[in-house]
């Protein structure tokens, strides 16, 4: 009834389930070999267990230990002090495609630190910022293909911001306003966005890499239902701390199993809230668990803007190859802001540990050195360039914090595709209470006021 | 006695049980051997007669919605444990990785979470995956993607992002598993805005239910159960046709009656046609039941109709009683028809334990016919 192999590996959790599993009908008994039978030849030096196909036997007892293996290199292309060090590299886009890349890179940095204060002064309830990490999210976003479908966990503005999400639209949903993609439902910073092909931020952590598999597997499909289409991979950002969770390996497994369009980018940024990774996990890091899943793994420079554009642009390529495979990139930074405006993070590390890092090397600061070194880029430019990005953002913020709310019909809509009856009723009530008592009640904040209550006749 | 131990104390207080329950009870072994046929003479049954009427197994219906949804919709794919070259742990998938290929019925890695998170990213992406729980005592790993993603998703991205998904599995009781894979889950996913929950109990509603549910935009969660895989019922011409679907959020009268309206759903559809034929046997009364089909959205309005009719209500179901679907039922009765009911609306729900595996206690964690019966007639004071 039962296969062995298989039974043997499960019998443990199935066992019981599996006596049911036996139909009124019969069935099974497969007496042809299928191509995945295996068996071990007779004075074969190798081993073909079917679990272990390219392991040689070996008559000396020895255990593998961790510390036997030398840590994984971290590539880079410039290092801190913006030389360049890889003397292959030249770089592949113009002077304004990189001064581009910067101000996108300065203008999270610059709006995270008025969202900061905006939230310390009350006026949204929470926020995060990304300092230290920028080079990761505006790096990636850069050699990612526009259509390619990104999967975030919530510390990526700056891939946001590349993608051409606008002051108005960050803003926007910041305060929660009627012009908000997710029409005021979501915390703050839970951006996400049809046209750029961004998903919204979902707060479980880790849910969104076996998702971001699951979107690649989708674009598999659909390229081998239409081969015309256009080749995409799917990509998703984590942090190392997420990396724990169960989801993190079970998206592994399966993007390896299933030979998944998928890249996966860690951002190590070395803390999860007050966890250091000393307690978040043992062994190296989280690349060593790539190759442990069968999956192409690069450690780089996470503050080396280049190394991410020149890892992020070769995992593309390989990912659409052989029909389709998950690439694992491990970005090293340190974070250098708190976790989040619910975080004080010198409860749990020096002050000075932070201020360190944030001098010695900083992935703003050594893009600028680069561009100043290369003759691009100097300090009335920078100050030009911080002058009208704050100024930018200080405007969409004052105009979005203005703006009216969504309209209190919302509330009941896209539960489900549909209004359900259920919901209808629900609407039709809080109406009729909001109308009767006019004088508790002020709705002129919110878009369209009562009348957004109107049940909709067409469904 | 502990009202907690609901069924097994009610059956040991009942005198009437003490000595019919033995015999009628169906031992484990007999049900997985020897199939129970429903729509004989003893049920009434108001579709699926006449001519081009065929006798189908729940799994074959199954089957059928779920080859017919794949060949209608290139969108549709089927994942899980097993699906494939085993194809299925119940074989519900029987045949499908021939018809349709490994890129479209996918064995997975023995991981709930991985698998049912990379079907909702794939339904996200805009396909329309159907993922199989070898049983839903399974998906608690997975239950974060069920609830946190497929559910709320359309919603807190502000209705960009549609999940069209299909969850499905056997669930609720079942015999010689234990409490690990005996659980009813439909209060769990029930409570859960986003969601819809459907719980068939006939071929005619398996075929017609998950077709629904795969076609539906919404993420959809299919409650099947084990035990009725085997057993057949007549399907209708209509039914065998592939344009079948059963809208959600419709019960269905499943036995006319003007004494006592019984509502369920799932295997106990079955126990409480068997009870009903007996009350009328045994005490010449007429019981109503209800087949709920769908748990959420929940037809209300067919069941105040009937307790308009016969002012009585029992609410039959496997779950614990605590917070569950038949709770539920009770609270709406009392906001809804109050006045229309002649006594307190009552249940017969699982008992509250782990379900234990000894075969004579499991027997007595859940509802049977026998006691059912023994109930009802308590209540209407046979």
């Amino acid at each position: 009834m039962l296969n062995p192999l298989k039974a043997n590996s499960r019998v443990l959790r199935r066992a019981s389930i599996r006596r049911l599993a036996q139909p009124s009908v019969s069935v099974i008994s497969n007496p042809i070999r299928s191509a995945g039978s295996l068996s071990q030849r007779p004075n074969s030096g190798f081993v073909s267990f079917p679990g272990a196909l390219k392991s040689s036997f070996t008559s000396s007892l020895k255990f593998e230990t961790p510390e036997s293996y030398t840590a994984l290199p971290t590539y880079r292309v410039v290092d801190q002090n913006g030389q360049v060090v890889d003397p292959s590299f030249s770089p592949d886009i113009s002077d304004e495609a990189v001064i581009k890349l910067y101000k996108d890179m300065l203008y999270i940095s610059i709006m995270d630190l008025i969202m900061f204060d905006a939230q310390r002064q009350g006026r949204l309830s929470f926020y995060m910022v990304s300092a230290g990490e920028e080079a990761v999210s505006v790096g990636t976003s850069s050699v990612l293909d526009k259509d390619d479908p990104v999967f975030c966990q919530y510390r990526e503005q700056g891939l946001f911001k590349e993608r051409g999400f606008t002051t108005e639209q960050f803003m926007s949903q910041l305060f929660a306003n009627r012009n908000d993609n997710g029409r005021g439902r979501n915390m703050p910073i839970h951006y996400g966005c049809k046209p750029l092909n961004i998903h919204t931020v979902s707060s479980p952590l880790a849910t969104q890499l076996p998702q971001a598999s699951g979107a690649a597997y989708a674009l598999k499909l659909q390229r081998l239902q239409d081969p015309s289409s256009k080749p995409r991979v799917a990509a998703v950002f984590f942090g190392e701390g997420a990396a724990s969770e169960g989801d993190f390996h079970a998206a592994l497994n399966i993007a390896a199993t299933r030979s998944c369009p998928v890249v996966f980018i860690c951002r190590n940024n070395g803390f999860a809230i007050s966890t250091p990774t000393l307690d978040q996990y043992r062994g190296d890091g989280i690349a060593s668990r790539g190759i442990g899943y069968g999956i192409d793994t690069i450690r780089i420079d996470g503050n080396d803007i280049w190394a991410v554009r020149e890892a992020t642009k070769k995992a593309r390529e390989m990912a659409l190859q052989d029909g389709g495979k998950p690439v694992l990139i491990e970005a090293m930074t340190y974070r250098v802001s708190h976790h989040s405006t619910s975080d004080d993070s010198f409860a749990y590390r020096a002050r000075v540990e932070v201020e360190d890092w944030k001098r010695r090397d900083n992935p703003i600061t050594r893009l600028r050195k680069w561009m100043e070194a290369k003759g691009c880029w100097d300090e009335a430019k920078e100050k030009e360039a911080r002058d009208s990005l704050r100024k930018e953002i200080l405007k969409g913020f004052s105009e979005a914090e203005r703006e009216k709310k969504p309209p209190i019909g919302s509330m009941f809509e896209d539960v489900y595709e549909s209004l359900t009856p259920d919901l209808k009723e629900q609407m039709g009530q809080l109406k009729e209470l909001l109308e009767t008592y006019p004088e508790e009640y002020d709705v002129a904040s919110y878009e369209g006021g009562v009348a957004s209550l109107d049940v909709p006749k067409d469904n | 006695m502990s009202r907690f131990l609901r069924p097994a104390a009610r059956l040991a207080a009942s005198t009437r049980a003490a000595t019919s329950i033995k015999a009628n009870a169906p031992s484990f072994s007999q049900a997985i051997a020897r199939p129970v046929y429903f729509g004989g003479s003893s049920q009434s049954r108001a579709y699926a007669e006449g001519a081009g009427v065929k006798e189908y197994t729940v799994r074959d219906a199954l089957n059928e919605a779920l080859a017919e949804e794949l060949e209608a919709n290139p969108k549709v794919f089927i994942l899980g444990e097993e699906v494939a070259q085993y194809n299925g742990a119940y074989k519900v998938t029987k045949g499908l990785l021939d018809r349709f290929g490994e890129q479209r019925v996918i064995d997975t890695p023995i991981t709930e979470m991985g698998f049912a998170g990379l079907a909702t990213g794939a339904a996200l992406s805009g396909l329309h995956p159907v993922c199989e729980f070898m049983t839903f005592n399974f998906a608690m790993q997975a239950i974060d993607h069920v609830v946190n993603s497929a559910a709320k998703t359309l919603y807190m991205s502000g209705g960009i992002q549609p999940c069209n998904i299909t969850f499905r599995g056997p669930n609720g009781f079942a015999a010689g598993v234990a409490a690990q894979h005996s659980q009813d889950y439909s209060a769990w996913y029930g409570s859960i805005p986003g969601l819809k929950v459907v719980s068939p109990w006939s071929s005619e509603d398996a075929k017609g239910l998950l077709k629904a549910a795969i076609r539906d935009p919404n993420p959809v969660v299919v409650l099947e159960n084990e035990l009725m895989y085997g057993q057949s019922f007549p399907m209708s011409e209509a039914a065998q046709k592939d344009d079948f679907v059963i809208p959600f959020g419709k019960a269905k009268v499943e036995r006319a009656g003007k004494d006592l309206t019984i509502v369920t759903m799932s295997r106990c559809v079955g126990q409480s046609l068997v009870a009903a034929e007996n009350l009328k046997k045994n005490y010449g009364v007429e019981a109503e039941v209800i087949n709920l089909r769908s748990i959420k959205p929940l037809d209300l309005e067919s069941i105040v109709q009937s307790i308009k009719k016969t002012h009585r209500l029992l609410v039959v179901e496997s779950g614990y009683p605590a917070f569950g679907v038949g709770a539920e039922i009770l609270a709406l009765s009392m906001e809804y028809a109050f006045d229309y009911l002649d006594g307190p609306a009552q249940r017969v729900t699982g008992a509250e334990v782990p379900t234990p595996y000894a075969q004579k206690l499991e027997e007595m964690s859940f509802p049977n016919e026998q006691l059912i019966e023994n109930f009802a007639a308590k209540m209407l004071r046979l």
